[in-house]
């Protein structure tokens, strides 16, 4: 009975285990949906009248479409305006169009400010944090187990070396760290975003690594290794990994709740993902101009999609571990 | 004791050289030429060559590099590209407000989650336990910028509980009323994640056998508890702790934004806004500096805290 065969009974017989797994695959499952076209395609066209409200909420309520109007600029201030007819013109073919397009007065959760919906919105955000978080937890766990490997096994000068880079990271607060390498990338994307949480998130998975190695390369099995003339390279990827791999596995669980949430933090102070892509953090950034106006809908959306997918991969993580090692209790 | 201190001392080069080295890399080779940001969109070339000339960028990098040193060395790193004020002097005006934030917020957060912790550390595995769990696995999920916005809006635009935002003159006016809700929002967000760590801290403990010794000789539980049991969970809550200190230097960027708060966190988010590398360069090796000090601090308290502690 292997360890991955014990480890998934244990996860069976995990009810919260059970219930985070299948949030998460269904999440997964949604943005691979929306990653190929099949749901939220057309996110971006203006479905709904700007601002329309959720459905179950009922079409614009009076006072809120008075607060409205107040808060759209002033006609008129006295002054007569130079180019007023034209304008109106401008209005009258502008209006014209828009009751060609038929826009709808509420939206199943609502629109934004473009008459976009938010719930197509949200799940576009879950698939831009998923691939994200993902990506770029696997770069931070490529980085990190490659990193820990080489310094745990040789030692010496190279785990000097490394430890040195270590010590040199985490001096640097992580947020501070990301903001840095943001403003000197100065560009947008979602590749972007990828490679500076990737590049920067590596040294807490370097650390547990790097204490794995130390301890199973003196081990009897990679001494008997060694001695039938195993390579140092198959030594330390064929025989020692598969057997640190959960170590490893639950990291990258980990970390992708980390990036989710840091991404959210990037794309709402605008380093993060462009204009042409949704994230959850893009969605929060409209938030403050919208609640002023009592517009609570897409602040709630983002949140709820981002509270559901974290919660479900903590409480997933949570069950990976205790899985995977049972001592821990 | 001294020669532990020299050889911690010591091992600050290397690491703050490493920090300099990744700083410079990032700026002057992956940043590319600072001059087209900073002569706007219509420069000719001349203007172009006298700024790359006065910031040193047409040298060789390891003039380049010379120059950087000499900036940390001296604790001069120039003037802002966007305000030209000396960012010694940036840091000198910020400082103050963001301490008045975050001093108060790092003390009541520690004194609030260690209370919480320990009562559901005491009563582990009740309902009250799980429920308080739960709440803190479900409240970590929510992204610290939907607590700013949510208590931003109803306490202060809808309630008028708080000023909204803004910063005072006096220091008991800006306690008093401008950072009352930051830091109340500061230590909802830190509540969560620090309940966690102290409860299972807590836990290690509680079970030892000089708990059970203390109980066994009639000491009441408040004792066992807050006297024994606290001192021996000391380190951890240390660590985490002292890990937070140096972020104060960095400020909390998000609660300073949304507050306008004049402190460094907020200098930081518009200086990688307006691209004004003097000022990210300045803070990356100030706070990298401030992390290894309290880092050697963080381990001298240890030593103090426990005496079996030995500072090798």
């Amino acid at each position: 009975m292997s360890l991955w065969h014990l480890a998934w009974r244990r996860l069976l017989r995990d009810p919260v285990g059970i219930a985070s797994a299948a949030l998460v695959l269904a999440f997964i499952a949604l943005a691979a949906a929306s990653a190929a076209g099949w749901v939220a395609r057309d996110w971006a066209d203006e479905a709904g009248v700007s601002y329309a409200p959720p459905r179950f909420f009922g079409t614009v309520v009076e006072d809120q479409a008075a607060e409205v109007a107040k808060a759209l600029p002033q006609e008129d201030y006295g002054i007569q305006d130079p180019i007023g007819p034209e304008l109106a013109e401008i209005r009258k073919s502008l209006t014209e169009l828009s009751q060609d397009e038929a826009k709808q007065g509420s939206l199943l959760f609502g629109a934004d400010k473009w008459g976009r919906d938010v719930l197509k919105k949200a799940i576009k955000g879950t698939e831009t944090s998923l691939i994200v978080g993902f990506a770029a937890a696997a770069l931070a766990t490529l980085l990190g187990t490659l990193f820990g490997a080489f310094a745990g096994f040789y030692g010496r000068w190279v785990d000097d070396f490394f430890n040195w880079l270590y010590s040199v990271f985490t001096s640097i607060p992580y947020l501070l760290l990301v903001l840095a390498v943001a403003a000197v990338l100065g560009q947008k994307g979602v590749l972007t975003v990828i490679l500076i949480l990737g590049l920067t998130g590596w040294t807490g998975i370097f650390r547990l690594v790097r204490a794995e190695y130390l301890k199973h390369r003196v081990r009897e099995y990679v001494l008997a290794a060694d001695a039938v003339g195993a390579s140092a390279g198959r030594r330390m990827f064929a025989h020692i990994l598969p057997n640190v791999s959960h170590v490893v596995l639950v990291q990258l669980s980990l970390h992708v709740v980390l990036f989710i949430k840091s991404e959210v933090i990037l794309s709402f102070l605008g380093f993060g993902v462009g204009v042409d892509t949704v994230s959850w953090g893009s969605m929060l950034a409209e938030a403050p101009s919208e609640l002023i106006l009592g517009m609570w809908w897409q602040i709630a959306a983002a949140t709820a999609a981002m509270a559901l997918a974290v919660t479900a991969f903590s409480l997933f993580t949570d069950a990976l571990r205790d899985a995977l090692d049972p001592r821990l209790q | 004791m001294s020669s532990y201190l020299t050889r911690r001392l010591w091992q600050f080069f290397p690491t703050l050289l490493g920090v300099i080295l990744l700083v410079f890399f990032l700026f002057n080779w992956v940043g590319g030429d600072p001059a087209y940001l900073l002569a706007g969109k219509i420069a000719s070339a001349e203007q172009i060559e006298n700024i790359r000339r006065s910031l040193g960028v047409d040298q060789p990098y390891w003039v380049q590099l010379g120059i950087f040193l000499k900036q940390v060395a001296t604790a001069d790193f120039g003037v802002s590209w966007s305000t030209n004020e000396r960012v010694s002097q940036i840091f000198a005006t910020r400082l103050g407000p963001s301490l008045t934030v975050l001093l108060p917020l790092l003390f009541l957060s520690t004194v609030i989650s260690l209370a919480a912790a320990m009562l559901v550390a005491y009563y582990r595995g009740s309902l009250t336990d799980r429920a308080i769990m739960i709440g803190c696995t479900v409240g970590q999920s929510v992204s610290i910028l939907v607590y700013i916005l949510v208590l931003q809006y109803w306490l202060a635009y809808r309630l008028g509980w708080f000023p909204v935002q803004g910063w005072g003159g006096t220091l008991g006016e800006n306690l008093l009323a401008y950072a009352a809700l930051p830091i109340l929002v500061g230590v909802i967000v830190s509540l969560a994640p620090d309940i966690r760590l102290y409860r299972s801290v807590f836990l290690d403990e509680i079970d030892q056998d000089y708990v059970r010794t203390a109980r066994a000789k009639g000491l009441g539980e408040g004792r066992v508890m807050w006297l024994h049991v606290l001192r021996n969970a000391a380190i951890p809550i240390t660590t985490n702790v002292m890990t937070q200190v140096p972020g104060l230097l960095a400020g909390a960027f998000l609660i300073e934004r949304f507050f306008s708060i004049p402190g460094i966190g907020r200098e930081v988010i518009l200086a990688v806004e307006r691209s004004d590398f003097p000022v990210i360069k300045a803070v990356t090796v100030y706070v990298a500096i401030a992390t290894m000090v309290v880092n050697l601090l963080a381990d001298l308290t240890y030593r103090a805290l426990d005496p079996r502690v030995q500072l090798k």
